[in-house]
């Protein structure tokens, strides 16, 4: 394993230490970020910018059960409604994966074959990420041999908190390699790690440990996304990306629940990275209720009359 | 599927208009009620997004100024004994006015200046608010903001103001005025006199009595018969530098009082170990503000050169996304140049600067075919000996300049005959007061820009003027020992 390289002010590295991933991970202002994130939610979409903000949305979309209570038979509904959104209008695109607990992975991909919605599961001892080294890594392993396309795991916080960063650094590396060809999501849980110094300097870290996507949150922990927390990461991003020209995905997770959160979203990531990034291989939603939410504003959008919840089917 | 277009193109969103009533022709404000022009004439407003003239507004000569002076003069008596907690109630009703018609405002801003409707709506019309409060405030407590001092209002106080803010300028100039028991002439600029004169409107709604507020518009030769005229007793001025000299000599030996805002040359100052990405946004908004028609402006951007390169494209990078266009749009970043003659003299010293050797960066962007644009630009290769270092464009025009060391930041940022304000960006608490003592600039803010409250004094050192306005010491300029 390479070194840990994120120090908080460390300056921009030279080019060959950039392509071995040492990317600068400098201090976040938080009054700054919060300001910018404000004026990015100011944005004022509509009509056709709007409609096409919303069929994204959907498209990247993670539909996610994650409960000790979960069935196949609640999983299956899930994977009818992701392959399917709007029974009563076949144009909106099904989303963009469902994700779900290891043991129910089956499920979703005998449910989800052909539709195209891609197989999401969490692991690595989610959502603590405090199991044994190897059960972290064999539940990674055991998630893709079950079909699983993507897998979500968590940043090691105790850790990356009590600053052994190389451990929290290797713990991301070792799911990497278990993972395979799978695309490997890092939730940072950003909720937990109590400033935008530690989520931008997370983020460096996962990136550089070969994380796919970073993601914020479980949904087990209050705050979970919010629109300061998916701009900095954002801005963590553009920073590796410049450094290295490798692209990393963007995923928020937890108390998003309405069309309009989502389009603000996407404006962050639009007017922040570059375009390409709105598109479900780089851009992702992990929530359970914002569908519908979604749905009914397209159908506004679509009628020009609001539709009750009850005319949506539930997931 | 429709595809998303990147970077995304927002479909229109248009601020109505119709919430704005424009007369064809305006008067004068004089002793509480609009009166013709006795000089007979007048000029026309124009929509500077669209050169379309928006209203014809009368034109004030010798004889209208006198008028002016002199119902503010008849007005003063009464004004002046007014129990404290009386004016401090009139003025708490044109705050809450403001915010009644904030709308209403925001929009005849933005169409009679070509600035952009959010920052009318989010800033300008806001603080102009803020102010009227805040004075109303300090109305009937002058006894602590003068410790120890018995103080009187000066008499009739003459207010020249400029175009880049006119109704917070407004703001500014009356609260403090009006709070301490002056009265009032004031002058709005010549291209942006309507929001001014819909303030005139509030200002009768709120019985404020006749005569301690008159506005008078015109042009140049309006503003000096103001502040020559002998009835007036403090001059107070807010413009360009060389127009607040000649006030300043025509004032000389009259016994007025004066207080001058004039111009700025900021240095925008980013070091290594700054928030880059918030610096940057910064800096953003320290020149893109308002199109830079920003007398604070941070025009001058000093960047440590070990993190010039990194600064340099990221700015590029976000000015790609800056939006310039329709300023009624809620989604435009960047309105209109305020007048022919101000988009006239940043296209001149931008080429200046090119012919002494700057290179221009200008991102791709569709400018609106009529009406006065200039696309968001950053100078590089700029060196402290070039006009454009040196003279304020008063433009969406930024100069980069870079530094080694704390104190050759703050040698270069004090080499202007200015001295209004700066901006430091480090995460470094010692390094921001470092240079806070050592920055000569009436305002030093630390990791953000152009931040405003009606708290917080404002003011300038050197050819920037002197005076403050805001804040506790923005009473001192309107009052003397009783």
């Amino acid at each position: 394993m390479s070194p840990v390289p994120v120090l908080a002010g460390q300056p921009p590295v030279a080019a060959p230490q950039a392509a071995a991933g040492w990317v600068r991970a400098g201090p976040v202002d938080a009054v700054g970020l919060e300001a910018r994130a404000a004026a990015l939610a100011s944005r004022s979409l509509k009509r056709a910018t709007k409609v096409a903000v919303l069929e994204l949305a959907v498209r990247c979309m993670d539909l996610t059960t994650l409960e000790g209570s979960d069935t196949p038979g609640k999983v299956a509904q899930l994977c009818a409604k992701a392959a399917r959104p709007d029974a009563s209008d076949p144009s909106v695109p099904p989303v963009a994966a469902v994700c779900v607990y290891p043991q129910l992975v089956p499920v979703a991909v005998a449910a989800l074959a052909g539709t195209g919605v891609k197989v999401a599961s969490v692991a690595g001892t989610f959502p603590a990420g405090l199991g044994p080294s190897a059960a972290r890594v064999e539940e990674v392993r055991f998630a893709v041999e079950q079909g699983a396309d993507e897998i979500d795991i968590v940043l090691d916080r105790s850790s990356f908190l009590s600053g052994r960063y190389a451990r929290a650094f290797d713990a991301i590396a070792e799911c990497k390699d278990a993972a395979g060809r799978a695309h490997l999501k890092v939730i940072l849980e950003t909720g937990e790690l109590g400033s935008y110094d530690q989520v931008r300097r997370a983020s460096a870290l996962a990136m550089a440990a070969g994380a796919d996507f970073i993601k914020t949150s479980t949904g087990k922990v209050t705050p979970a996304a919010t629109l300061p927390v998916a701009l900095c990461m954002a801005e963590a991003i553009r920073e590796h990306h410049a450094a290295t020209g490798r692209a990393v995905g963007l995923k928020v997770a937890g108390g998003v629940r309405t069309a309009k959160q989502a389009w603000q979203y996407l404006v962050v990531v639009a007017e922040t990275l570059d375009g390409g990034w709105a598109a479900p291989a780089l851009f992702r939603i992990g929530a359970s209720s914002l569908l519908n939410d979604v749905l009914l504003q397209l159908r506004k959008e679509r009628t020009g009359a609001y539709a009750s919840p009850d005319d949506v089917a539930d997931a | 599927m429709p595809e998303l277009p990147f970077p995304l193109e927002y479909a229109p969103a248009r601020e109505a208009t119709d919430i704005v009533q424009l007369a064809a022709s305006y008067g004068l404000f004089i002793g509480g009620a609009f009166v013709a022009a006795r000089s007979g004439e007048s000029f026309m407003t124009v929509n500077p997004a669209t050169e379309e003239p928006l209203a014809s507004v009368a034109a004030a000569g010798d004889d209208d100024v006198d008028a002016a002076v002199g119902a503010a003069r008849a007005a003063f008596p009464a004004w002046s004994a007014l129990p404290a907690r009386q004016r401090s109630k009139l003025l708490y009703r044109v705050a809450r006015l403001l915010q009644d018609r904030a709308r209403e405002f925001a929009v005849l801003e933005t169409l009679d200046g070509g600035k952009p409707i959010k920052e009318s709506r989010d800033v300008d019309v806001p603080l102009a608010a803020a102010h009227f409060f805040y004075y109303a405030g300090w109305a009937d407590k002058l006894d602590y903001a003068f410790p120890g001092r018995q103080v009187r209002p000066l008499g009739v106080a003459a207010q020249v103001i400029p175009w880049n803010f006119p109704l917070l300028m407004a703001a500014w100039k009356l609260a403090p005025a009006l709070a301490t028991g002056n009265t009032v002439v004031l002058k709005p600029a010549e291209t942006t006199p309507l929001s001014a004169l819909l303030l005139a409107d509030v200002l009768a709604e709120a019985d404020l009595p006749p005569g301690v507020v008159n506005i008078v518009t015109g042009g140049p030769s309006t503003g000096a018969a103001l502040v020559r005229h002998p009835g007036v007793d403090k001059v107070a001025f807010t413009g360009s530098t060389d127009v607040g000299k000649e006030i300043r000599r025509a004032v000389a030996g009259t016994g007025k009082a004066l207080t001058l805002e004039l111009g700025g040359k900021a240095a925008n100052i980013v070091f290594e170990d700054a928030a880059l990405d918030q610096a940057v946004e910064g800096v953003v908004n320290g020149i893109y503000f308002n199109q830079g028609h920003v007398c604070c402006a941070g025009s001058r951007l000093l960047v440590q050169e070990a993190v010039a390169d990194a600064v340099i494209d990221k700015l590029k990078a976000r000015l790609a996304t800056l939006r310039v266009g329709d300023p009624l749009d809620k989604n435009t970043d960047l309105g209109a140049i305020n007048s022919r003659a101000q988009l006239d003299k940043i296209t001149s010293l931008v080429d200046a600067g090119v012919e002494e050797g700057a290179t221009v960066y200008q991102p791709p962007c569709a400018l609106p075919p009529r009406g006065y644009w200039f696309p968001p630009t950053v100078l590089t290769g700029v060196h402290p000996s070039h006009r454009v270092a040196q003279e304020e464009i008063f433009g969406p025009v930024l100069s980069v300049l870079t530094f080694r060391t704390p104190a050759e930041a703050v040698a270069k940022a004090n080499n202007t005959r200015y001295g209004l304000s700066a901006g430091v960006w480090t995460e470094k608490a010692s390094k921001v007061l470092w240079m806070s003592s050592r920055l000569r600039a009436g305002v030093v803010w630390a990791n953000t820009y152009n931040r405003f409250d009606p708290a917080s004094p404002f003011g300038g050192f050197k050819e920037s003027g002197f005076g403050r306005e805001g804040g506790v010491h923005g009473l001192a300029p309107y009052v003397r020992n009783a």
